[in-house]
């Protein structure tokens, strides 16, 4: 062997490169005060005394962004041709397997794009060159996940019903309502509190939790471009995440009264992020017709394990405790998807997506997950209860409209702490109004700022004031743009007979 | 639970073929890994730091490797991103800057 090639000098260090690039690039307003150039980051109270102390751990600069974002579409676009020349929405575990994703599309998607917006106004209103840069990233990142998400799954919406129309059903459809109402709070905060809501409370401490189960799933389930999209997203999200953390050491060390501060955010966003992550529960555990890892496991994994025992503990350095109400998310665990899930069974018939019994094994995959809940709470008193009815010929539907918390938008289905068989309830009177609120964590929130969440667009409120269509079911799911086909139960349901029917009879007759 | 050299950071990556590189060096280079695979994951975890260095990624390789491209095989971590240079990327626990 001769000597190892000699590598080119390169001009300039990685960190050299990054400060030239980033850093240097910025500059003191001389015509203008600096509070006129940048007016958003004194109203909320937090105090920066040095913009210079960011750091930007990747030391990413403009060429090797765009580098290597180039070349992770080029990937995710590979697969995307292949999948469309392969006949690829064949390949699927079973169509009911989109359920997940016509979630995924109306709830996360849209939410991708406002990310995509916030960081952009991030990106110009932060004093500093490190965090500027950083969202401006984020901001492209963003607009990347939307585009290619919606590019990825309108291959499947050539075939399968509930994907027509995502971005109408996004702002009207009852369940899509929490996704939205999360991301519109996070919006109309201020900057730094939008980073840590987003930024840290959701990238980093919960957005594993969507992400990397639900992909594993989509891999395990045959749905190769998700996996390909999702991870390829995921690879921006390591990045977003080590941004949400560097904000969040980033104001508290730059003065001591922002703690105080930051750790309401956290405990505030913890809490709405926790709930909407309800919807994903079900999904890794009700709507993966071959699951990969229940919720309770990778809320353990990726939660307790990496952020509880092992984020937060950094955290107390600076004096940051875990979230307020994170003991009841972490006693929720055991219960958490199955009540969603059979909120979604009782209410499919208004939703862009089906549902049913969970199959035997499915059931048995369930027992097996949560030992000390699944039969005793959910199985018999629920699923036992709608299999009678079905065997009878009839289906269950819940034709009425659910009470709706004030904070997080879902129908009250929470247990009370410590009791599975009760559903919670908390109250608040402001301003000689009644609220209701699902749980402590919400009502929390509620008190802390009721003249924002009074405002609240509650779908059945609206309902019931005559804004989302007219007063009958046709009428309002005509309103959400719902076609035939869209929402009910599985069995019969239009993907399921076209499935049948693209995969030839014999298989159905060996059944 | 609060010691910083025991607390257990990770990576999680894609599994795929040029993927296999990069973990057989995080094996190589840190000693008290574990590795769990998942569908099209993998997901390595060491208690207290971890290490990826370019040169023993090159070596398996067998062509040049800039830390930069680590973004293409990551899809999340656990940990502070404490060091990424030309040379390694390292990954701890360690509150103070």
């Amino acid at each position: 062997m001769t000597a190892t090639p000699t590598r080119p000098a390169r001009k300039l260090s990685m960190k050299a490169r990054y400060s030239a690039l980033t850093r240097d690039l910025d500059w003191e307003p001389s015509y203008v005060s600096s509070e006129e150039m940048f007016p958003y980051t004194s109203f909320e109270g937090i105090k920066i005394h040095d913009w210079s102390k960011w750091e930007d751990p990747f030391r990413l600069t403009v060429d090797a962004y765009y580098k290597y974002q180039a070349e992770k579409d080029k990937r995710l676009y590979a697969v995307l041709d292949g999948f469309a020349q392969s006949q690829g929405h064949l390949s699927l575990s079973q169509a009911s397997y989109l359920n997940a994703m016509k979630i995924f599309l109306g709830g996360v998607t849209p939410l991708e794009y406002q990310a995509h917006r916030n960081f952009a106004f991030l990106s110009r209103h932060f004093n500093g060159p490190g965090p500027r840069f950083a969202a401006l990233c984020q901001s492209q990142d963003e607009i990347r996940h939307a585009q290619t998400e919606i590019h990825t799954l309108s291959n499947y919406n050539k075939y399968y019903s509930g994907m027509h129309s995502f971005l109408k059903q996004h702002d009207r459809v009852w369940y899509m309502s929490v996704p939205k109402s999360y991301f519109d709070d996070a919006l109309s905060a201020g900057p730094f509190e939008f980073l840590i809501a987003i930024g840290f409370s959701f990238e980093y401490l919960l957005t594993n939790l969507l992400f990397v189960p639900f992909m594993s799933g989509a891999s395990f389930n045959g749905d190769l471009p998700t996996m390909t999209f999702g991870f390829s997203a995921q690879s921006d999200e390591s990045r977003h995440m080590t941004l949400g953390l560097e904000a969040i050491k980033f104001l508290l060390e730059q003065d001591e009264d922002n703690v105080p501060i930051v750790q309401e955010w956290v405990d505030k966003w913890f809490w709405r992020g926790y709930r909407v992550a309800a919807i994903v529960a079900q999904m890794l555990d009700y709507m993966l017709p071959k699951p990969v890892m229940s919720w309770k496991e990778a809320f353990e994994l990726y939660f307790e394990k990496q952020m509880l025992e092992g984020l937060f503990p950094d955290l107390e350095y600076y004096g940051i405790k875990p979230p307020r109400h994170v003991q009841q998310a972490i006693d929720e665990k055991e219960a958490l998807s199955h009540f969603v899930y059979w909120v979604f069974y009782n209410f499919s018939f208004a939703a862009n997506f089906t549902t049913s019994i969970p199959s035997k094994e499915h059931q048995a995959w369930l027992a097996e997950n949560y030992p000390d809940t699944f039969v005793e709470y959910f199985q018999k008193p629920r699923w036992d209860k709608a299999q009678r009815i079905v065997d009878n010929g009839g289906r269950f539907f819940f034709m009425g409209l659910p009470q709706l918390c004030q904070v997080c938008q879902i129908p009250m289905t929470f247990p009370e702490p410590g009791d599975l068989t009760t559903i919670c309830q908390r109250t608040s009177d402001y301003n000689g109004e009644h609220f209701n609120l699902c749980s402590d964590g919400c009502k929390w929130i509620f008190d802390r700022e009721p003249e924002k969440y009074v405002q609240a667009w509650l779908p059945v409120h609206q309902i019931y004031q005559g804004n989302c269509g007219g007063p009958t079911v046709p009428d309002v799911l005509a309103w959400y743009g719902m076609q035939e086909g869209d929402g009910g139960e599985i069995a019969g349901s239009r993907d399921e007979v076209n499935w049948a029917a693209w995969h030839g009879t014999p298989a159905a007759k060996e059944a | 639970m609060n010691d910083p050299a025991t607390r257990m950071v990770s990576v999680d990556l894609q599994e795929n073929e040029e993927n296999r590189a990069v973990i057989e060096a995080i094996e190589a280079d840190n000693p008290d890994v574990s590795v769990r695979h998942m569908p099209g994951v993998v997901k390595i975890e060491a208690p207290g730091r971890l290490v990826i260095k370019r040169e023993s990624v090159e070596a398996r390789l067998g062509r040049d490797w800039e830390t930069h491209e680590f973004q293409m095989a990551i899809i999340t971590l656990a940990g502070n991103i404490t060091e990424w240079d030309d040379d390694e990327i390292v990954l701890a626990w360690n509150a103070r800057r």
